[in-house]
């Protein structure tokens, strides 16, 4: 993986919509969300979030209709001004930035994918990519280019002198892709840019961002509503709602330990054995105690790659971590798991 | 029944129903009235100070005109540019001459629009020629084109603005329907007063007229790209003029060809009128035919017109559709094959331009190629006016005896108190309080202006001319929503009395019954019977298809239908179309002040032509104003829906 700039960090951050917003000089932190809305008639879309994103990390950010995920993401690159809080782009403070820098930056560093395309309609495929390159005035062969490569690189070469609405909605969302690409940017904000596809073509897309991810190797921030498409993707995941954070972790943790009901809902028909791995369900061995001869997988292994094995041996599983054993799995532990009976014993998420 | 129901029982007749409350409005009104009748009224003053003070006003500004700065600005510099313009296209044109015109007309509209249109646009050059009024259309068309340029000059930055900015959007949307309701008669004289007679007043005027609906178009267009793909052209720095140069602009090109096209109709249909202030052209030609009661060469002046309209319409429409056709498919693959034939087709109407320049041949179109329908009208009139003598005659007596001179009667002999209070109160109840005070106060001022009386002759004929369009309305309307074939059938005929310009309404009607009061009002039920069809029938149309089913699966006749469900629920359609019939019709019934209207559209036409009778023309166009501005507010329960119409109703 190519090691690349790109890390995000995030203090203390509001976003308030509404009059109120230029009436308040410090952020409402007693003032339950509701009660605001209900006084002032104005939105806290984003309260008080503080995250730190790792060079080429995937951050995904989970929430229902209404929790502020978009506005979050906007406010990244300021295209929503922030209320309060504190915003670093590999260290640079964004919120100081003037509009000349901040054009720079989203010219530069930092390009986004909409749900909703927002290609040119009266642009051909190709002008269409090359048009983040065209507004920061490169030389019409350069970006030309530049563009046709991109779109080899989302395998749409074939239409590039079509029209957007000539294609199909996933083809159109690999316009939209190819178009943030082109730019080189070192993040790429995703705001839930596959929900508007059809199940098939958005895992081929979801795919096309994994491949993507692991040969470039961009920090990404993917905003989604599809708890799937965040476990499949995320390196962490934020749940969201009603613009605070609730839970921030790995995608085992959220699954194997929901901070609440809030986000046990969301995770409620997820297969555990298909997200966790053996570490959430292994007894840790005791000094001294015999690990025994039962087959023996890494501790990263997912619990359903190792049920073939637990169910044909009797003895219990040997977990290895760095080339000794560091616990066992009963065979019991996972029924109980599958069965959603009991907490897994290990992991704590990070609190938020 | 149950407490609670009967409670509320008790309450709903607590307060009486809006029906008894105008029922005892109107009950109180008549009694107040046989009781104080004749009692403090207005009669008309000829002599009235206000009209001496603006006469005194004109004098003063005709004397400092070339010494007070802010007059020698507005003269030399807003006049001269304007001026300048209007002249240096009219000269152009007449200095081609007619064959260069014509085919490079031809030659343009094929580029812009296709080979349909290029023919249309022929044929309405060559129609000009043969109608013999080659120099007055030209005129027309010059004077039409300037006042284009102006008013996109002023309002594509406006409109963008508008379409950018939400502020400013709130801030002039109520300006552009103060400016929507003026009837255009009114500000003809303040113009005149600063401006002087000539083309740049009239050039200004029709600007003032066309403005607004370039400004509400070029919002709109603005306003309709989707707020995505301004987000995604910002997420990738653009500065704001990047993403109007290169997304809002480009993605709103059918709107914006399309705000060209209705401020042109609206240009055309005020240059026309402008013909008041002595512009020349086909306006002129139909005024001098109107005061003449020549109905035959105003008929040929008529013509032209229309002639005009279509042409400019149908080339702009034409333009509007090709940039969507373009932006919807993508440009063909033949691009280049048909680009050729454009700078072909280009190449070859400049040669004939050029060649018709140098020929110096002008307006000089052979008079053996000329056709006069002027005779041929006036004898068809004259054998229509004897021979439904009796009909014709018949009508219009039974509505001028039996409608308009009753209520004008009760009007003019009613206090002056009684009116305005009746108005107000009728503007209480059927729209707010704030509606009331305006109502009452514009009635106010129309009696301190010193021309109560002649409002009153104008408010009387406005109120029949609206009752006959309205209850016509209604019923075209219905039987449009109920019949499709009856409403393909009548729609062409709204198309066209939708962009033609107003003067031409006058004509049947003066045609058929000469000129009296009763003729403005035919010429105002033909103007604003249309945008009442329209908003009747797609009210009803508008009721969901679900409800009408359920109804008739409930066993509704098509009576109890129309009852019980359509008329109901398209409540705000109807209160608009009332609205907007009222006040298109006072703009006509004005206008008929050129055909023996009587009343404030007589002033104002004695304004322009009189010079001592100046002020009392200016003060009637101010009244004029009021009055639309009372009407209005009555019947402003729908005023908020007043966007659609403009948009509905063209010219
Ligand atoms: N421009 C705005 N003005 C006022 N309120 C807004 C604005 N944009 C968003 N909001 C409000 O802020 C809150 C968060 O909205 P946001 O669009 O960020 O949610 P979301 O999580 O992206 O939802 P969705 O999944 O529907 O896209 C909502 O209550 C929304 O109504
Ligand atoms: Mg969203």
């Amino acid at each position: 993986m190519v090691e690349r700039a790109g890390a995000i960090d995030v203090h203390g951050l509001w976003k308030i919509f509404g009059p109120e917003e230029r009436r308040l000089s410090a952020p409402p932190v007693d003032e339950p969300s509701a009660a605001f809305r209900a006084r002032t008639g104005s939105t806290i879309a984003v309260r008080d979030l503080s995250f730190s994103i790792a060079r080429g990390e995937v951050f995904v950010v989970m929430g229902l209709s209404g929790s502020g995920k978009s506005t979050l993401v906007r406010c990244l690159t300021r295209l929503i001004e922030p209320t309060f809080g504190e915003l670093r782009l590999d260290g640079e403070d964004v919120r100081a930035m003037d509009e000349r820098r901040l054009r720079e930056l989203r010219r530069r560093t930092v390009s986004m994918v909409f749900q909703h395309f927002g290609l040119l309609p009266h642009r051909r495929v190709i002008e269409n990519v090359a048009f983040g390159l065209e507004i920061r005035g490169e030389p019409k062969g350069e970006r030309l280019r530049r563009a046709e490569e991109m779109l080899d690189l989302v395998g749409l070469s074939h239409v590039a002198a079509s029209y957007p609405d000539q294609l199909s909605g996933g083809m159109q969302q690999r316009v939209g892709l190819a178009r943030a690409l082109a730019v080189d940017p070192e993040v790429m904000l995703f705001d839930e840019p596959f929900s508007a596809l059809d199940p098939l073509i958005r895992r081929d897309m979801q795919a096309e961002v994994k491949r993507l991810h692991r040969e470039q190797g961009r920090t990404m921030v993917f905003i989604t509503h599809d708890l799937a498409e965040a476990l499949k993707l995320g390196d962490r995941i934020l749940v969201m709602r009603e613009g605070a954070a609730v839970q921030l972790g790995t995608p085992a943790e959220i699954v194997g330990a929901p901070a609440d009901d809030y986000v046990a809902d969301f995770v409620r028909d997820v297969p555990r054995s298909h997200v966790l791995t053996l570490r959430w369900v292994m007894r840790p061995l005791a000094p001294g105690e015999p690990a025994g001869d039962g087959p023996a997988f890494s501790a990263e292994t997912v619990i359903r790659d190792a049920l073939p094995a637990a169910a044909a041996s009797e003895a219990p599983l040997r977990v290895f971590e760095g080339g000794v054993v560091v616990g066992l799995v009963e065979r019991g532990r996972i029924l109980g798991l599958i069965a959603g009976a009991g907490e897994p014993a290990a992991g704590a998420s990070e609190s938020v | 029944m149950g407490v609670a129901t009967a409670a509320a029982e008790r309450a709903r007749l607590g307060r009486p129903s809006r029906r008894l409350l105008l029922a005892l409005l109107a009950g109180g009104a008549a009694l107040l009235w046989v009781v104080f009748r004749g009692t403090g009224t207005l009669p008309h003053d000829e002599g009235s100070p206000v009209f001496s003070a603006l006469n005194e006003l004109r004098a003063w500004i005709d004397a400092n005109r070339a010494t007070n700065p802010v007059l020698v600005l507005l003269i030399d510099v807003v006049r001269g540019a304007i001026d300048l313009l209007v002249t240096t296209i009219s000269d152009l044109l007449h200095a081609i001459g007619w064959p260069g015109v014509t085919l490079g007309m031809g030659a343009l509209a094929y580029a812009l629009a296709g080979r349909r249109i290029a023919l249309i646009v022929l044929a309405g050059f060559l129609a000009f020629g043969v109608l013999g009024l080659w120099e007055e259309s030209i005129d027309t068309l010059a004077l039409t084109l300037a006042s284009v340029v102006l008013s996109l000059l002023v309002g594509f930055p406006l409109g963008i603005l508008a379409g950018r900015s939400d502020r400013f959007h709130a801030a002039i949307l109520p300006v552009l329907d103060v400016m929507q309701i003026m009837p255009t008669f009114a500000y003809l004289a303040p113009l005149v007063l600063f401006f002087l007679i000539g083309p740049a007043s009239a050039a200004i005027a029709t600007a003032i007229y066309a403005i607004p609906t370039t400004i509400r178009i070029t919002a709109l267009g603005i306003r309709g790209v989707p707020e995505t793909t301004i987000e995604a052209a910002r997420s990738l720095g653009a500065t704001p003029f990047q993403v109007l140069r290169r997304v809002q602009i480009p993605m709103a090109r059918r709107t914006l060809v399309l705000a060209i096209n209705q401020t042109m109709m609206m240009a055309l249909a005020m240059v026309v009128i402008t013909a008041l202030i002595s512009a020349p052209g086909l306006g002129a030609s139909i005024i001098t035919a109107l005061q003449k009661v020549n109905v035959g060469s105003a008929f040929q002046a008529g013509l032209a017109i229309v002639i005009m309209a279509i042409v400019l319409d149908r080339l702009t429409a034409g333009a509007a559709d090709r940039a969507e056709r373009e932006d919807r498919s993508g440009r063909t693959r033949d691009e280049a094959a048909r680009r050729r034939i454009v700078i072909g087709v280009l190449a070859v109407g400049l040669i004939a331009v050029l060649l018709s320049l140098l020929s110096g041949i002008g307006d000089d179109w052979p008079k053996a190629l000329r056709f006069s329908f002027v005779k041929p009208v006036n004898d068809l009139s004259d054998w229509v006016k004897t021979s439904f003598y009796d009909l014709t005659t018949g009508l219009k007596d039974l509505v001028t005896y039996g409608l308009i001179n009753p209520l004008q009667a009760v009007l003019v002999s009613a206090p002056v108190w009684l009116v305005i209070g009746t108005v107000a109160g009728l503007a209480l109840l059927a729209s707010s309080a704030r509606a009331a005070v305006v109502a009452g106060s514009a009635l106010l001022a129309v009696a301190l202006l010193g021309l109560w009386e002649h409002a009153m002759i104008t408010l009387a004929s406005t109120l029949i001319a609206a009752a006959i369009t309205l209850g016509a309305g209604l019923l075209l309307g219905i039987a449009a929503a109920r019949s499709d074939r009856y409403a393909a059938a009548q729609r062409p005929f709204l198309d066209a009395a939708q962009t033609m310009p107003a003067f031409v309404y006058l004509l049947p009607a003066l045609a058929l019954f000469g000129p009296t009061r009763f003729t403005a009002i035919v010429a105002a039920f033909i103007y604003a019977a249309p945008s009442v069809i329209r908003l009747v029938e797609d009210g009803l149309r508008g009721v969901p298809a679900g409800v009408v089913e359920a109804a008739t699966s409930s066993g509704t006749t098509p009576r109890q239908l129309l009852w019980k469900v359509q008329l109901p629920m398209s409540r705000a359609s109807l209160l608009l179309a009332a609205n907007q019939g009222i006040v298109l019709v006072l703009a006509m019934v004005v206008v008929g002040g050129l055909v023996g209207g009587g009343g404030l559209g007589y002033d104002v036409v004695a304004g322009f032509s009189q010079r001592t009778e100046f002020g009392k023309g200016l003060a009637a166009g101010i009244a004029i104003v009021l009055l639309g501005v009372m009407l209005d507010r009555v019947t402003q329960a729908a005023g908020a829906r007043r966007d659609e119409l403009h948009a509905a109703h063209g010219a």
